[in-house]
């Protein structure tokens, strides 16, 4: 039966990733391609400034005439693309934040990032977000919830929903190419790692406390309490967590602004697609292996 | 706690799988899982495990779009 989950969820995660990815696609690329261009323009003054001391220097070279490749040459690849890249100033950058480069001295070209690196990205989160979900539905199932199973999976979809993205999110907001220092890098991803981690963990906590609760006082009160201990333990971390707040000078707000809103999209499709997929696969599932005559465990 | 039976019903209203029988593939799960998402999303930021970023600058696009932390 867990096999089975397993595979269905995995499933599931995959119908939702290739959805969210062309959502991303549609929504999000435009936004991700103009904060490009933005810091390819602006000779990424932001990255610089902070990661070492060459910063006007490294400011005007990259002021220089634009590098020769055409986009499309850019996209292919070849040996001559990279031997531009091996500058002494591309070369210090790289050693101060490996992950930052896009268009003229990538390994890979906008074209396949856009596209297909893109896809496989979101595709590949989906897929191992679907498998850790259906582990989470078998363990709520029949312990938290005794709901039908596909009610169990809306409900767990839209807390995890609200636990893995919603709340980091609203804490430490995704960020376009060009927003944020180069030399920060360790500490932001300790931060957002670090609040992920604590809200998959307040959440665990609070489940079982509502849990123990809505055996005493009914599900409702349990289910409140579950919620206000989430809730509670999340704005206090919240407001003692130090902010992230790079915004280089100069950055559209409206850039900002519709890069965060496609981000924060391109999860809930993710979401909503995994949820209601998984709750449909997971409906047969238990539903055949109890036709089939197997025993189950059932509350009393 | 309210007790269990073990019963074959014909409509699945609850039904409930072992902890024992969850727990090898959760731990299987969880290990591909996290090596999966710390390619999409982690990988030649502040972690590194393959140096010369073409992972990292492969699924970059859906890192920055999945709200992850990238440079
Ligand atoms: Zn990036």
């Amino acid at each position: 039966m867990m096999k089975t989950l397993l595979v269905r969820g995995m499933l599931a995660g995959l119908v939702a990733g290739v959805l969210a990815a062309g959502f991303a696609y549609l929504v999000g690329e435009p936004s991700v391609g103009d904060a490009i261009a933005l810091e390819e323009s602006h000779g990424t003054q932001a990255h610089d400034a902070a990661s070492h001391d060459a910063a006007s220097h490294d400011a005007a070279s990259h002021d220089a005439p634009p590098h020769a490749e055409s986009p499309g040459r850019a996209g292919s690849g070849d040996a001559a693309a990279h031997e531009h890249s091996e500058s002494p100033d591309h070369a210090a950058e790289s050693d101060a934040a490996p992950g930052h480069n896009h268009g003229d001295d990538a390994l890979v070209g906008r074209g396949v990032q856009s596209t297909l690196g893109l896809l496989t990205g979101v595709t590949g989160y989906a897929v191992a977000v679907g498998g850790l979900f259906a582990i989470a539905f078998a363990v709520v199932q029949g312990r938290v919830t005794t709901l039908r199973p596909r009610v169990s999976v809306a409900l767990l979809a839209a807390g995890g929903f609200a636990v893995a993205v919603l709340v980091p999110f609203l804490k430490y907001p995704a960020n376009p190419p060009a927003v944020g220092q180069a030399g920060t890098i360790e500490d932001r991803t300790a931060l957002y790692f670090g609040f992920l981690a604590l809200s998959v963990v307040t959440a665990m906590v609070a489940v079982a406390v509502g849990r123990a609760a809505a055996d005493r006082a009914g599900a409702a009160s349990g289910g409140l309490l579950g919620v206000g201990v989430y809730v509670t333990v999340m704005a206090v971390a919240g407001a003692l967590l130090p902010a992230v707040d790079e915004v280089p000078d100069g950055f559209p707000g409206s850039l900002l602004w519709d890069f965060r809103l496609a981000s924060l999209g391109t999860q809930v499709v993710l979401w909503c697609a995994l949820g209601l997929v998984f709750a449909m696969l997971a409906e047969k599932a238990l539903g055949r292996g109890s036709r089939d005559g197997h025993a189950v465990t059932v509350r009393q | 706690m309210s007790q269990t039976n073990v019963v074959s019903v014909p409509r699945p209203t609850a039904v409930r799988i072992p902890l024992r029988e969850i727990v090898p593939w959760a731990v299987f799960t969880t290990v591909l899982a996290l090596l999966v998402l710390l390619f999409v999303t982690t990988e030649a930021g502040a972690v590194s495990l393959v140096s010369d970023g073409l992972v990292h600058e492969f699924v970059h696009d859906g890192r920055h779009l999945l709200a992850f932390p990238c440079h």
